[in-house]
């Protein structure tokens, strides 16, 4: 009596989780098969779902619009500004688990704050100050501005590493003579290791992503791949597949990076009130 | 409990990440405190002068913040409470035993949308919505439904907004809630399902509880992120059509970066900061009281 009402039931969810990944997963297969079309193919009415694909949209792009060149400044500025953010953030992180003084509370709090700013606040401002200092269009500019969330997360997911190591570990160094210094540095950042690696990929995830501070900081030269792609909406005839091949070549390493860490994703997003 | 050391040893720890968030973080913010008192046009640097408290009195007196303030808040009073039903929908499926591995491929799927580049999406959107050659309006053509301009009308843009604020951020909903269930013990939750078979009674009055964590943190990061919404309504519509989808920060930007009157978008910011910190404050009372 009871099996087929079972079988019912996995069925019903089996269907449920396959809508689930289709809604997902689909707009993602539309993105790369739309890359694989010429433009008389992309321009078909209605959209044509079996057709001879092209990797013809991915050489123009990369080699004749500048994509390429974008993609290498999005990789210089993501990897160096998580870099920067793994040295200042990984001793702040140390600190703020392991010592007691006073404003601690204070300090915590605003890096977390930070999690809730809007670029959108900081780009102007800053936008005056590049061009003061003869930072526009640099990539130091964009490094040194998107420390400004990817600082904080270093900072939240490593202080609470440091802090599942075991004290005990630090007092026997102590007691041998170690300094402070070198118990973080060849004890506890060792062990520490991942959730610094946790903390890379979601710093690097989240400065491949942004758009504000590139578009407004880095117009020419330094310009990121997402504001490139921006900018193939402006002309008359919208290129599908090539915007679709651009946005293909973006959004990839981003994934593969999201499914590597996957099950720390949502800790990075909510700052590790949720884990 | 915690070793008290030198204060050189916490400033030499903790002093170049503080410095590094002063110059990057405060600096401009301050600068923009300055400007936002000031006339500031850059396509009229000449007539720049103090002006006080006025733009802050002309943003709070300008009809298009508010309007743009309002049609944040219609896509948070929307979207969310949609996100909220299909996430928990999501998170109790895969809370479930049974079907392992086809549960541990929904996971995977699930954060491809949360991170994908925002800017991405609005560029799908536009595809994939075209009235002509979209697929979305292919699909809706095998119910019978005639072809939507969703781009080029006011009414239809937002909607599509909504749509695709939806599919990014379920997943990321639907996740969250998936942590909070797993943090009922599965003790109660056994018994409880021995006494009733009712699904609902379970959520209601055993799960529901634990659940509150986790939906105060999606309510207070969905508020700050939809304020934060430019990327992907930009890359789709620009704010258009007219001001259909011009949200708050879209309006600063375009203010700023548009019409080059960076007095008036950093008076907007400023006064989007104020509101930010007060999420932030309240967030930061509810998960972070025992941080010590």
């Amino acid at each position: 009596m009871a099996a087929p009402i079972q079988r019912r039931a996995y069925l019903a969810e089996g269907l449920l989780l396959v809508a689930i990944c289709a809604f997902c997963i689909f707009p993602f297969y539309w993105m790369v098969t739309t890359s694989l079309k010429t433009q008389v193919i992309a321009l078909q009415s209605p959209p044509a779902w079996i057709f001879t694909p092209t990797l013809a949209n991915y050489w123009e792009v990369l080699f004749e619009d500048k994509v390429g060149i974008s993609l290498i400044n999005s990789i210089i500025v993501a990897t160096c500004t998580t870099t920067l953010a793994v040295i200042l953030g990984t001793p702040a992180a140390y600190a703020l688990a392991r010592f007691e003084f006073r404003g601690k509370q204070d300090l915590w709090f605003w890096f977390i704050t930070n999690r809730f700013v809007s670029p959108v606040v900081l780009a102007f401002p800053v936008f005056l100050l590049s061009r003061e200092l003869g930072l526009r269009d640099t990539h130091l500019a964009l490094i040194l501005m998107y420390l400004t969330f990817t600082l904080p997360i270093v900072i939240w997911i490593c202080t609470d590493q440091f802090r599942s190591i075991p004290r005990e570990l630090d007092e026997a160094a102590l007691l041998e003579g170690a300094s402070q210094w070198r118990i973080f540095r060849s004890i506890c950042l060792p062990l520490a290791m991942p959730g610094v690696a946790v903390s890379s990929i979601l710093s690097f995830i989240f400065s491949w992503n942004e758009l504000l501070f590139a578009y407004i900081l880095a117009p020419k030269a330094a310009k990121t791949a997402p504001a490139m792609a921006v900018t193939f909406m402006e002309g008359y005839d919208v290129p599908y597949g090539k915007i679709m091949a651009t946005s293909t070549l973006i959004v990839i390493p981003v994934l593969i990076f999201a499914l590597i860490a996957s099950k720390h994703l949502v800790r990075g997003l909510t700052m590790g009130a949720v884990k | 409990m915690t070793a008290q050391v030198p204060r050189k040893t916490v400033i030499a720890f903790l002093g170049p990440a503080v410095a590094a968030l002063l110059i990057v973080g405060i600096a401009p913010l301050l600068y923009a405190v300055w400007k936002s008192l000031h006339y500031f046009n850059l396509t009229k640097q000449a007539q720049s002068r103090f002006v006080g408290l006025d733009n802050y009195i002309n943003v709070l007196t300008d009809i298009t913040f508010w309007q743009a303030m309002g049609r944040t808040a219609t896509l948070f009073l929307i979207s969310v409470p949609i996100q909220l039903a299909l996430g928990l929908l999501i998170a109790i499926v895969l809370h479930r035993p049974g079907l392992t591995f086809f549960k541990t491929l929904t996971r995977l799927s699930l954060v491809l949308p949360m991170a994908t580049t925002y800017a991405v999406v609005g560029l799908l959107a536009q595809v994939m919505l075209n009235q002509k050659y979209g697929v979305v309006n292919q699909m809706l053509g095998w119910f019978g439904v005639d072809a939507i301009n969703f781009i080029g009308d006011p009414t239809n843009a937002f909607i599509a907004v909504i749509i695709w604020d939806i599919w990014q951020w379920t997943p990321f909903v639907a996740l969250v809630l998936l942590a909070g269930l797993s943090t009922v013990p599965p003790e109660i939750e056994e018994a409880a399902q021995l006494e009733t078979k009712s699904q609902w009674l379970v959520l209601r009055y055993v799960q529901l509880p634990f659940l509150i964590p986790s939906l105060v943190a999606v309510l207070i990061l969905r508020t700050a992120d939809t304020l934060k919404l430019f990327d992907m309504p930009f890359t789709m519509t620009r704010g258009g059509p007219g001001a259909a989808t011009e949200f708050i920060a879209v309006l600063i930007e375009r203010v700023g970066n548009r019409q080059f009157d960076i007095g008036l978008a950093s008076a907007q910011a400023i006064i989007m900061l104020a509101i930010t910190i007060f999420l932030a404050r309240l967030y930061i009372r509810f998960f972070y009281r025992e941080v010590n």
